[in-house]
């Protein structure tokens, strides 16, 4: 409660200090002082009434934050834009914009940072450790709007000329395959002889697939089908299992399976499920009845240890629901590729969604959606997981170093458990303060992103009212991301000493 | 996993190599020693040194009243003619830089008039990334002096009184991270941008501090609860000694690195506000506002967008791994990976000494 208190007086101070840093920094009238238009004076006078621009920026900030506090009298008001636009609104409707680019990207990063980087910590010194110490710190020294014009450049133009004619080269599909091959063996590791079993059988099977796939023309029909629908789903369930238990703990197995079965048997149902309206809400439903159903199941196999259990069957559940949404999207994918508004270019450059697109169809507009993610989160998402492996591996190197991974060890406990219940729960705990505080910006929005690739959301709002001195607009911005950074902060702090008890908050003392 | 006895071997025998190399060294001397190990490092920081040396003496400047030459012909104000004579496609003013000898087919490797090409104008682009170049590289080092500076002095002084003192430096440490770098880069080059880079790096160094602040304050507060700084204590030794003799050092590790990422962080901070419009003002330029300003040109011009980016990247790129190499240094529970030629000196060694 205390903290929260302070919390809002550095608050007060940064946004006063903000206010009148931003008023000095240029004149909201210099472009109608220089204008010659007839009416430019009243113009100006209109203006300064409506900005009151003629109170000096120290008391001005008062009338500021008397529209602030408005909100405990039911009378919220952020003043207005230059454009006689209430600030608030402007803001809400730039917010879910925002969210929509910056989530996906955030969570991918996290994803693959932290997985990276815990495999090369596990595999210190390797070759891929060496790759990928490099590879990151080739992201870290980039700079967004260079990566992203390139991206625009091979990726999105190169990528829709290349499924004009989708064809590979032999040699290309031998060298993605050897390549492939490379990485995996250097990540499962083990003697000489294992690696290169598992080099060759890699390599081998993603040549063979990748030219199964375009004999099918798959990339211009992709699908599923059952048939390859329950393959993937036995295997995540042998997966989430190993991952989480163990293939030979035979309780979570025989329940993860039986989930993967009858997520086979809805498969046929779900398609007409998918054709409903209000896929929205269908969808949440869904979700909802996935869960209880995994539950169930895993409640009836287990009859100790059920927490756990119920925790894998769930997540793999979970990853099977979303695979048959997967599916579904690439069912649209003929459709959406050939449908006018798109002429078989299907990722874009610019822009968050395609206006030619009729409304009307959910799995088509989603898809589109998800399309204009695509280059702004690879972009987003390259240069930020780079931070991620490097402050995972480090983490992740300090635990397997400490005392009770050897005790862990020494008792005979499985590799596996050693590193997923010892040493990742205890490196998620720094993990969790970083990632907290990367939420919290999430909705500071991504500046030069959204500029690069048109989209309109905080950050252009941003931009463009430090561009206009529009005084209102920018104080709205700070003021949302200021005070969220700040309480993320905070919350870092407190489940940081909620997760690891050795530390203490407080005075010190 | 359990130890077989051969593991056990094998570690002891890594222990015993491990030890014998910082036999009867100082700890700098060790810290030098791993420093000069780490490849990454060492390329980088000839590389660095050798792309400033190579920028700063190429241009024609003014130092204290003294004009100094420079090597290269041009300068960014100097306008010559669009040259077309390289050049496919009806493009103009392309590079003439060839680095492919007569024996592969190529033009030999040559620099011609205008190795990087010209802008729309016709300048000469190879000038006007040096000038570039030397502009991030001097923002960069300024923002990490000042930045470096600042944070160190506060993280020491809130994580060695703690209390009050600590409460109120770290709310002022809230308070500045609260404010938007844009903001302030925006108001200084609205007020001072004719002032020049060294005045925008200097402020922004101003507020660049506070990741860095937290981090030695965290180092400060678990230091000085360590029994050698009672000791020290014990013994009489005034608060500043122990700052500067007993903890400072201690923890000039994990200061230097973040120091090291702060700078390869201001120089992309730099080219993002540069992009945006906020860093330097023309007619002065530097890496950022040159890709920005000929972004658009990637299609038809793209060497106007390759070289400044690529001098960007280099420059970060070679900070990251100093600092990476400087933490495989400072760090004292590092243990590097024992190689073969390790092995077989170590048994040489012993080897030598019961000939003895």
């Amino acid at each position: 409660m205390r903290r929260l208190g302070t919390l809002s007086v550095i608050l007060f101070g940064s946004s006063f200090l903000l206010y009148n840093l931003a008023a000095l920094s240029g004149d909201p009238l210099a472009e109608l002082r220089t204008s010659h238009a007839l009416n430019a004076q009243q113009q100006m006078l209109a203006l300064t009434r409506k900005l009151q621009l003629d109170v000096p920026p120290p008391l001005r900030y008062f009338y500021w934050l008397r529209g602030l506090f408005g909100v405990f009298i039911g009378k919220f008001d952020l003043g207005q834009t230059r454009g006689s636009e209430s600030v608030a609104s402007a803001i809400g409707s730039a917010i879910p914009t925002t969210v929509r680019l910056v989530t996906t990207a955030t969570i991918t990063a996290i994803l693959l940072g932290i997985t990276i980087g815990i495999v090369t910590a596990l595999r210190q010194y390797s070759k891929f450790d060496y790759s990928m110490t490099f590879v990151s710190f080739l992201l870290f020294s980039l700079p967004i709007f260079w990566v992203a014009v390139l991206l625009k450049q091979f990726m999105a133009i190169g990528f829709n000329n290349w499924l004009g004619e989708p064809s590979i080269p032999l040699q290309t599909v031998f060298v993605i395959g050897i390549l492939l091959g490379l990485t995996i063996a250097s990540v499962v590791g083990g003697s000489r002889t294992k690696s290169w079993k598992v080099f060759g059988g890699s390599a081998v099977v993603t040549i063979v697939l990748l030219e199964v796939l375009l004999k099918l023309n798959w990339f211009l029909q992709p699908g599923l089908g059952p048939i390859f629908y329950l393959l993937i789903s036995v295997g995540i369930a042998f997966g989430v299992t190993q991952l989480s238990m163990g293939i030979s703990n035979r309780v979570a197995l025989k329940s993860s399976l039986t989930v993967a079965g009858i997520a086979f048997l809805f498969y046929f149902p779900m398609q007409k499920v998918f054709e409903l309206q209000k896929q929205g809400l269908v969808l949440f439903g869904s979700a909802i009845i996935t869960v209880l159903i995994a539950i169930g199941v895993a409640l009836y196999f287990a009859k100790i240890d059920r927490a756990a259990v119920v925790r894998t069957t769930v997540l793999t559940a979970m990853l099977q629901g979303i695979l048959m949404i997967v599916d579904q999207m690439m069912g649209t994918w003929e459709r959406y590729m050939s449908s006018d508004a798109i002429n078989l270019r299907p990722v874009p450059t610019v822009g968050q969604s395609n206006p030619l697109l009729e409304p009307g169809d959910y799995w088509l507009s989603t898809l589109d959606l998800y399309m204009h993610l695509v280059l702004p989160t690879i972009a987003l998402t390259a240069i930020s997981f780079a931070g991620y492996i490097r402050f995972s591996r480090g983490t992740m190197l300090e635990v397997l170093n400490q005392d009770y991974i050897r005790t862990a060890r020494a008792k005979g406990l499985t590799e596996r458990t050693v590193i997923m219940r010892h040493a990742f729960r205890n490196t998620m705990i720094p993990m969790t303060t970083i990632i907290v505080v990367d939420f919290a910006s999430i909705i500071g929005g991504a500046i030069i992103t959204e500029r690069v690739f048109g989209w309109t959301g905080m950050g252009t709002l941003f931009n463009k009212a430090v561009g206009s001195f529009d005084l209102n607009l920018l104080m709205g911005v700070f003021f949302l991301t200021g005070s969220l950074a700040l309480i993320a902060n905070l919350v870092a702090d407190l489940l940081y000493s909620a997760l690891d008890p050795r530390i203490r908050v407080g005075s010190g003392k | 996993m359990i130890f077989s006895k051969k593991k056990t071997a094998d570690v002891l025998e890594e222990t015993s190599i491990i030890n014998k190399e910082t036999e009867g060294l100082s700890q700098g001397q060790i810290v030098r020693r791993r420093f000069f190990r780490h490849k990454g490092a060492m390329i980088s920081i000839v590389f660095l040194s050798a792309i400033i040396v190579f920028v700063y003496s190429s241009l024609k400047t003014k130092i204290f009243g003294i004009n100094y030459p420079g090597w290269w012909k041009y300068t960014i104000e100097d306008l010559p003619p669009l040259e077309l004579g390289a050049c496919k496609d009806g493009l103009v003013g392309c590079p003439t830089l060839s680095l492919r000898p007569h024996f592969m087919g190529g033009t030999g490797i040559s620099l011609g008039e205008h190795p990087f090409g010209q802008d729309d104008i016709g300048r000469d682009y190879f000038a006007l990334v040096m000038r570039g170049a030397q502009r991030s590289l001097m923002v960069t080092f300024v923002i990490g002096i000042i930045g470096g500076t600042i944070g160190t002095v506060i993280g020491a002084i809130s994580g060695f009184y703690r209390g009050i003192v600590d409460s109120v430096l770290m709310r002022f440490t809230d308070f500045i991270i609260t404010i938007p770098t844009i903001i302030i880069g925006s108001v200084i080059g609205f007020h001072f941008g004719n002032l020049g880079v060294g005045f925008l790096a200097f402020y922004l160094g101003l507020f660049a501090w506070t990741g860095l602040s937290r981090l030695v304050r965290g180092e400060f507060l678990t230091l000085r609860e360590r029994e050698f700084v009672d000791a020290a204590r014990v013994a009489g030794a005034t608060n500043r000694r122990i700052i500067f003799k007993h903890i400072l050092p201690n923890a000039v590790g994990i200061i230097i690195v973040s120091v090291t990422l702060l700078m390869s962080g201001a120089i992309l901070l730099e080219t993002a506000l540069s992009y945006l419009g906020f860093g330097v003002v023309s007619p002065d330029v530097s890496l950022g506002s040159l890709i920005s300003q000929y972004q658009e040109s990637f299609t038809t011009r793209p060497w106007l967008f390759w070289y400044p980016g690529l001098f960007i990247i280099s420059i970060a790129l070679s900070i990251n791994f100093i600092g990476d190499g400087l933490r495989d240094a400072f760090d004292p529970r590092q243990r590097r990976r024992i190689t073969k030629k390790d092995r077989e000196r170590a048994v040489r060694l012993k080897r030598e000494a019961a000939q003895k």
